[in-house]
């Protein structure tokens, strides 16, 4: 039987679950990131706009694999040189305000930067840039009149954005939202490089012990094409749910 | 009898980069004026009445709403913008704009775009804000439309939506820029019908349009503007008949 896992079956499901945590968590970094970055790219501020561009243009100019490597070991050092550095500062500034302070570790001196969040993190930053640029072309497509009337009738900022602006752009967001999910969730796959235990090491491994590597890989796409298959009809709902009828 | 007049705007000004097109305009709408702004193109008219709920931002001059006057504080640049945010959204609840390319909210039925304002901007209860657009509904003649997406319905319809969401937040001062410039001829009627019923029942309406036997017939006070000052003006029986400026005669007999 070709698809027999020898009992890796739980493995490879805890796997598909931290592969699936990874995916939504980066999501949710991507979808706040690429609002934010698509809001900075349209801002009346040239500084701004400046900012955005170069992460956008940064991160969608640099492999995926090198910025995950970049981020996991890149980030260790820093976060480390950071809170070594902010530790000094708050001690000399309290020994200074009292003689007798003590030493102590405000933040830890030393953090290992986990694979699940470094995974988390890099793919976040990464599919914000995309987001960033889905989210600028959608909200460019809404109908500028349709905010000024918004405006027209006493709508704060705020409201205009989320009553009119918002689901207006969404017609517009979801199909390239939903394209940069999908090659999201397939990114994961490379998290399992820097050591997380996802689905695809997961895979990797019981193919190792057990000779069989092309049956796990094989169940490991099968679950991707599962995820994948959800996702596409979950999005053609949203797409119809905001659909604007027109003649 | 010196009651507060419903709109007063004193000497506006508005500059676009090097280029003025208001040059101190003044206007004084008591309760129940139905005021007509004519002018032929670029003459600022449009401009002028997006100045009063400050979609356009005027470099000078004031707006008083009932003798509340919109304060604003100057920028560097030589531009002015609100002092208080949150005044100019409670004024602009009290000024209804009807647009030229009608912006009915796309993603809302007929209905939802009536209630829109009343029950988020004004907090009214949903329940009551619905009771009030169905006889709005009523009077524009859309009631069994309520349920349309503005996509499906003809320009002269969503016009009329468009003043019926108007209508719901029971406006002091109904901004009507252009109405019925981007509606096909046949269908111009109807909408002016709708703005005729409103004349009638006293409502303060400020009226950028084209339409001159609007302008004569049914507004009290005709203002004709031209290269962003205030041209000529006067009640229209007598400024249409005896028309002092000459650019004035002109237009009236190029429009007719």
């Amino acid at each position: 039987m070709l698809l027999d896992l020898q009992g890796y079956e739980g493995t490879i499901l805890a796997g598909a679950w931290i592969t699936l945590e990874v995916a939504l968590l980066s999501l949710l970094l991507a979808v706040v990131l690429g609002m934010l970055g698509a809001l900075a790219k349209l801002s009346s501020i040239a500084f701004i706009r400046w900012w955005a561009t170069l992460y956008t243009t940064v991160i969608r100019g640099i492999p995926d694999l090198i910025l995950m490597m970049l981020i996991f070991f890149g980030g260790q050092i820093f976060i480390n040189e950071f809170n070594v550095t902010l530790n000094d500062w708050l001690n000399e500034y309290f020994a200074g305000q009292n003689p007798n302070h003590e030493w102590t570790s405000y933040l830890p001196d030393y953090v290992d930067v986990s694979p699940f969040f470094a995974g988390v993190v890099t793919i976040g930053f990464i599919f914000g840039a995309y987001m960033a640029e889905t989210f600028r072309g959608a909200i460019i497509a809404v109908d500028k009149g349709q905010l000024e009337a918004a405006r027209a009738y006493g709508m704060s900022s705020m409201m205009v954005f989320r009553r009119v602006m918002f689901p207006q752009m969404m017609r517009h967001a979801l199909p390239g939202f939903g394209n940069n999910w999908l090659v999201l969730l397939k990114t994961t796959a490379l998290v399992s490089i820097i050591g997380l235990e996802d689905m695809v090491k997961a895979a990797g491994d019981a193919g190792g012990s057990t000779q069989m590597p092309f049956t796990f890989y094989f169940v490991v796409a099968l679950i991707f094409l599962v995820f994948t298959a959800i996702s596409t009809s979950l999005l053609n709902l949203a797409e119809k749910k905001y659909a604007i009828v027109s003649r | 009898m010196n009651a507060i007049p419903t709109l007063e705007v004193k000497a506006l000004h508005k500059k676009f980069g090097q280029n003025e097109v208001l040059k101190g305009i003044d206007l004084v709408a008591n309760q129940g004026d139905v005021i007509s702004i004519l002018g032929s193109s670029g003459s600022g008219k449009s401009t002028f009445l997006r100045c009063i709920n400050l979609l356009e931002m005027p470099n000078a001059g004031d707006v008083y709403v009932k003798g509340e006057l919109i304060q604003m504080k100057p920028l560097k640049n030589g531009e002015r913008v609100p002092a208080n945010q949150k005044q100019v959204e409670a004024i602009r609840a009290r000024l209804a704009m009807v647009f030229q390319g009608f912006n009915l909210w796309s993603h809302m039925t007929v209905l939802q775009n009536i209630i829109e304002a009343p029950v988020h901007v004004l907090g009214i209860p949903k329940k009551q804000a619905i009771e009030q657009a169905h006889e709005y509904l009523n009077k524009v003649g859309l009631y069994d439309r309520r349920d349309y997406y503005p996509g499906h319905l003809s320009g002269g319809q969503q016009q009329r939506a468009a003043i019926a969401r108007a209508l719901a937040v029971d406006p002091e001062v109904m901004l009507f820029d252009e109405p019925t410039s981007a509606l096909d001829p046949e269908l111009v009627g109807e909408v002016l019908t709708v703005m005729r019923k409103l004349a009638e029942e006293g409502r303060t309406m400020l009226v950028v349009t084209h339409e001159m036997a609007f302008a004569r017939d049914v507004s009290n006070k005709v203002m004709f503007l031209h290269q962003g000052l205030v041209e000529e003006e006067g009640a229209p029986e007598l400024i249409f008949t005896q028309p002092k400026s000459a650019r004035f005669k002109q237009f009236i007999s190029s429009v007719y």
